[in-house]
């Protein structure tokens, strides 16, 4: 049974068909057809969960290129299975809010094909055992996400955001791939499951922590962490069921997953928990503080998402002290901050993804996404503002909402982090909680501006452009049942734990004995609990103050942020490349051949030099006679003369001596039929090189300077000296016997006696058929630019 | 004699390269067409020289030469003259289009 990756490849076989059958359908939206296969995939999976939580794990192989080592391994446990059920399961419901989201005028089987493309590429990263078919889905995603950022291509800022997020994205992947490539060659395989059993063994090698920071590179580009984050404000230009979907729910969340799954090979050593920890706290406060100034509805959601990964990136620091602990009491104390990692993970999914549809249908109904804009929605959109609500309160973490469970848990993990033994956390831990809590009130006030700054207040509908009603019931569906998993998920969290997050946490760190990780709502008054209560007071202080307080956001420079140095890199980078290439490519011939001539002898040349091959040998030669001295001695004055000739009719008579020496020279060695051919050849050139001096004008003396001169003759000289010492190389040691021997049968396989014709017409006639058609083509040529007669003014009557 | 013919090929390849970094079309020209006989020497005493006689079976000799680089070189002598036969021909269009013969002056044409 394949049905894995079977379920890998649906998708991508489905966005095949997608052209064939959108002309088809007729009144049917496309959107329904493409609803079928997450809805199919999500069921695959779900009926894989008893499965899972009995700690049991599947993997199916095809072999791909066994030789290298890369197959094609599907390897399903709890963790892999809550990445697909969120990817499907978001995926469902975002294809269904998209069919009512959509103008007619998009082109949708543009959007579906991308959509679905994106949703096998994801399955494929978070299945995929094998380091460089997760590779090729990880940059598939890249890829996708660009298609769907700039799917309305004729906005400027589409397109900006775009390449924005493709450049950030896939740089940091090839820094992934290369750390892939260091981890294949400490460990000697591409498996990530070999790669955790043996890893334990080069804790020293020179290449952990190159590999390390490369594959957190790949990891910290992709989930928008600090300073990466700055391309996921811009990829909100997508609209909005795509920023639901890639860019809050499950796109964003391939760089935590990658994390998480590194986490065994990499976790239990400082560099690791700090880098996660700290990388995930600053983006944590960062994206929270960002959010805060936003004016447009979907910025403010992106800064928020920003904050929340670092939030979930900084659990999954902190919960890899744990490696180092291994079994115990405190081993299970700090693997409690991955569980709530994974948590909050699903957790952000519901509610981000519920925050998205609402602003998509404030957006569809009113018209903007403006905060100063909008305001006193309420009345009008009575449904939407429950979803907004829940969604919002539940990322505040207020009680009865999910996100409450999972912040709390959060703090109890910075807390412990705190009276962290190891990693010198003793000094520096007590910064964990402080960070924490700062950017946890930030995160209650910009949740406060998104409710009242859009739905409380008075009504602003002579700005907003449209009638301003609830939308149709289609698209409330897929936000309903996200609030219904927002509060049910508080209720009834262990459901969760017990069937998801546990096997998923077991695959992470090693099972801990004794501790089953279980998740209360009530855990009595303790630190966390007054964290809560000061943030709810503190938030509300500062949201009702907020007026007073904003202008600290102007202390920053105007031109002091990551996009505008992202900004200028690219302007700097086009303008240099666009310096070098100007220089360099002349348009002159010369120019061209005189850098071919140099890389040949620096390649050739140094090749021969610095790999010792060079040797001279002359002890194999046959004996040099009388005439062939002559002649050589001929042919060298011949060639030099060339050089100092002053007319046409002299070089060219000067050649035709070198060409007809040669053809003496083939007679003295051996070469009959050369000889003929060079003979009939060499007539022909002269004749047609003497034809042409007709039409051409006499030559002039080189008018290059004195420089250029010394520098060809350097160039030449040195391609000259080169091409000696490989020939004489190549003479002084023969490294292979000749094939030569074969073709002495030439009577028996060819019925020839002259072997030189055997060869040309029989054992390489191929070669020589091709030959022809070089000449004819050649004459085609020929006949073509003399015959064709270009007026004045006749090429562009072409062009017209 | 295979070293001889070598250092040969060396004085004709450094002749042939001096003439193709020309500015000017025939000494180019002339440059490929010299560069073509050294290549043309350069395999054939790869092959070795002067061990054996010519290479027809009618000659019942004991050893032949080398007969494959001698094919090869068959085939390069013709490709290389349909090349010179070309290229001639396209520097005389050339003059005669743009009346000059120095590359450095070849600036295109105003119809591009």
């Amino acid at each position: 049974m394949y049905l894995l990756i079977l379920a890998i490849l649906v998708p991508f076989f489905f966005t095949a068909f997608i052209p064939l059958i959108h002309n088809r359908v007729g009144s049917i939206h496309l959107g329904w057809l493409v609803l079928v296969v997450p809805l199919v995939l999500f069921s695959i999976f779900v009926v894989q969960v008893p499965t899972i939580s009995n700690s049991d794990t599947l993997m199916q192989t095809v072999h791909w290129i066994p030789s290298l080592g890369i197959n094609f391994t599907v390897y399903l446990d709890g963790l892999s299975l809550i990445m697909a059920l969120l990817i499907t399961g978001m995926g469902a419901l975002v294809v269904l809010y998209s069919i009512y989201y959509l103008s007619p005028s998009d082109s949708f089987p543009h959007f579906y094909a991308y959509l679905l493309l994106f949703m096998g590429a994801m399955l494929g990263v978070v299945l995929s055992d094998n380091l460089l078919v997760l590779y090729v889905f990880w940059e598939l995603t890249s890829i996708s996400s660009f298609l769907l950022i700039a799917f309305w291509y004729h906005r400027k800022n589409s397109r900006y955001g775009a390449q924005k997020s493709l450049l950030i994205t896939v740089f940091g992947g090839l820094g992934m791939l290369a750390g892939f490539l260091m981890l294949h060659s400490m460990t000697g395989t591409f498996s990530i499951r070999e790669i955790v059993a043996t890893i334990g063994q080069y804790p020293e090698h020179a290449l952990f922590y190159p590999a390390m920071f490369l594959i957190l590179l790949g990891a910290f580009t992709k989930s928008a962490q600090f300073p990466f984050h700055i391309w996921l404000p811009d990829a909100m230009e997508a609209p909005t069921p795509v920023s639901a979907y890639l860019h809050s729910a499950t796109m964003v969340k391939a760089g935590i997953y990658l994390v998480a799954r590194f986490t065994p090979v990499f976790g239990g050593n400082a560099a690791w928990f700090w880098t996660v920890t700290l990388v995930g706290l600053v983006t944590l406060f960062w994206g929270a503080y960002c959010a805060v100034r936003q004016t447009d509805l979907k910025a403010l959601l992106a800064y928020s998402t920003i904050s929340q990964l670092g939030l979930i990136m900084s659990l999954f620091g902190l919960g890899s002290a744990a490696l180092h602990f291994g079994d115990g009491e405190q081993g299970a104390l700090y693997g409690l901050a991955i569980f709530a990692a994974l948590f909050h993970m699903v957790n952000h999914s519901t509610f981000k993804g519920a925050l998205f549809m609402v602003v998509g249908i404030v957006d569809h109904q009113v018209g903007t996404r403006d905060i100063r804009r909008l305001g006193g929605l309420m009345a009008a959109l009575p449904i939407t503002f429950t979803f907004a609500v829940i969604g919002s309160f539940s990322m505040a973490g207020l009680p009865f909402l999910n996100g409450f469970l999972s912040k709390e848990m959060f703090f109890t993990a910075s807390v412990n982090a705190a009276s962290l033994p190891i990693f010198g956390a003793s000094t520096w831990g007590i910064v964990i909680p402080i960070i924490a809590w700062i950017a946890s009130v930030l995160t209650f006030v910009y949740c406060m501006i998104f409710v009242f700054r859009t739905f409380f207040g008075t009504p602003q509908s002579k700005k907003a452009d449209r009638k301003q009603v609830e939308p149709t019931l289609g698209m409330l569906v897929s936000p309903a049942i996200l609030c219904v998993f927002i509060i049910g998920l508080f209720f009834a969290p262990n459901l969760l734990g017990d069937h998801l997050l546990r096997p998923a946490l077991n695959g992470i760190i090693p099972e801990i004995s004794g501790a089953t990780p279980h998740i209360y709502a009530w855990h009595g008054f303790n630190t966390e609990l007054f964290m809560t209560l000061g943030i709810v007071i503190v938030g509300s202080a500062l949201y009702l103050t907020f007026r007073s307080w904003i202008k600290i956001f102007r202390l920053q420079p105007a031109g002091w942020t990551f996009t505008a140095l992202y900004n200028s890199f690219l302007k700097n980078l086009k303008r240099a490349s666009n310096w070098i290439t100007t220089h360099y490519m002349t348009g002159h011939l010369p120019s061209y051949f005189a850098y071919i001539f140099m890389f040949f002898i620096l390649a050739a040349g140094g090749a021969l030099i610095f790999t010792g091959a060079l040797s001279i040998d002359l002890t194999s030669d046959s004996p040099i006679s009388v005439y062939e001295g002559l002649l050589t001695a001929v042919m060298a004055i011949a060639a030099i003369s060339i050089l100092f000739a002053k007319s046409h009719l002299a070089a060219v008579l000067l050649n035709g001596v070198l060409g007809f020496s040669i053809a003496i020279f083939f007679v003295l060695f051996r070469a009959p039929d050369l000889a003929l051919t060079q003979l009939v050849i060499e007539t022909v050139t002269t004749v047609l090189f003497l034809l042409c001096f007709l039409f051409l004008p006499e030559w002039t003396a080189e008018d290059s300077s004195k420089r250029t001169k010394f520098r060809n003759a350097f160039i030449a000289i040195g391609a000259g000296v080169t091409i000696t010492l490989i020939g004489l190389t190549v003479n002084s040691g023969k490294l292979f016997e000749s094939i030569s021997g074969y073709f002495e049968n030439s009577y028996e396989l060819a019925g020839g006696d002259n072997i030189v014709n055997a060869i040309l017409g029989d054992f390489r006639a191929f070669d020589t058929m091709l030959e022809s058609l070089v000449l004819f083509i050649a004459g085609l040529g020929v006949y073509t630019l003399i015959r064709l007669k270009l007026g004045k003014g006749s090429g562009k009557d072409e062009h017209q | 004699m295979e070293s001889l013919i070598i250092v040969l090929v060396g004085v004709l390849t450094t002749v042939a390269i001096y003439l193709v970094l020309s500015k000017n079309v025939v000494r180019v020209i002339l440059g490929t067409a010299i560069l073509s006989h050294a290549v043309h020497l350069l395999i054939l005493s790869m092959g070795g020289l002067k061990l054996g006689t010519v290479p027809l079976l009618g000659e019942e000799a004991v050893k032949y030469v080398d007969a494959l680089p001698q094919a090869l070189i068959l085939t390069a002598i013709v490709i290389s003259f349909a090349v010179t036969a070309f290229i001639l021909v396209l520097a005389y269009r050339a003059y005669q289009e743009l009346g000059t013969d120095n590359l450095g002056a070849m600036r295109g044409s105003d119809d591009e």
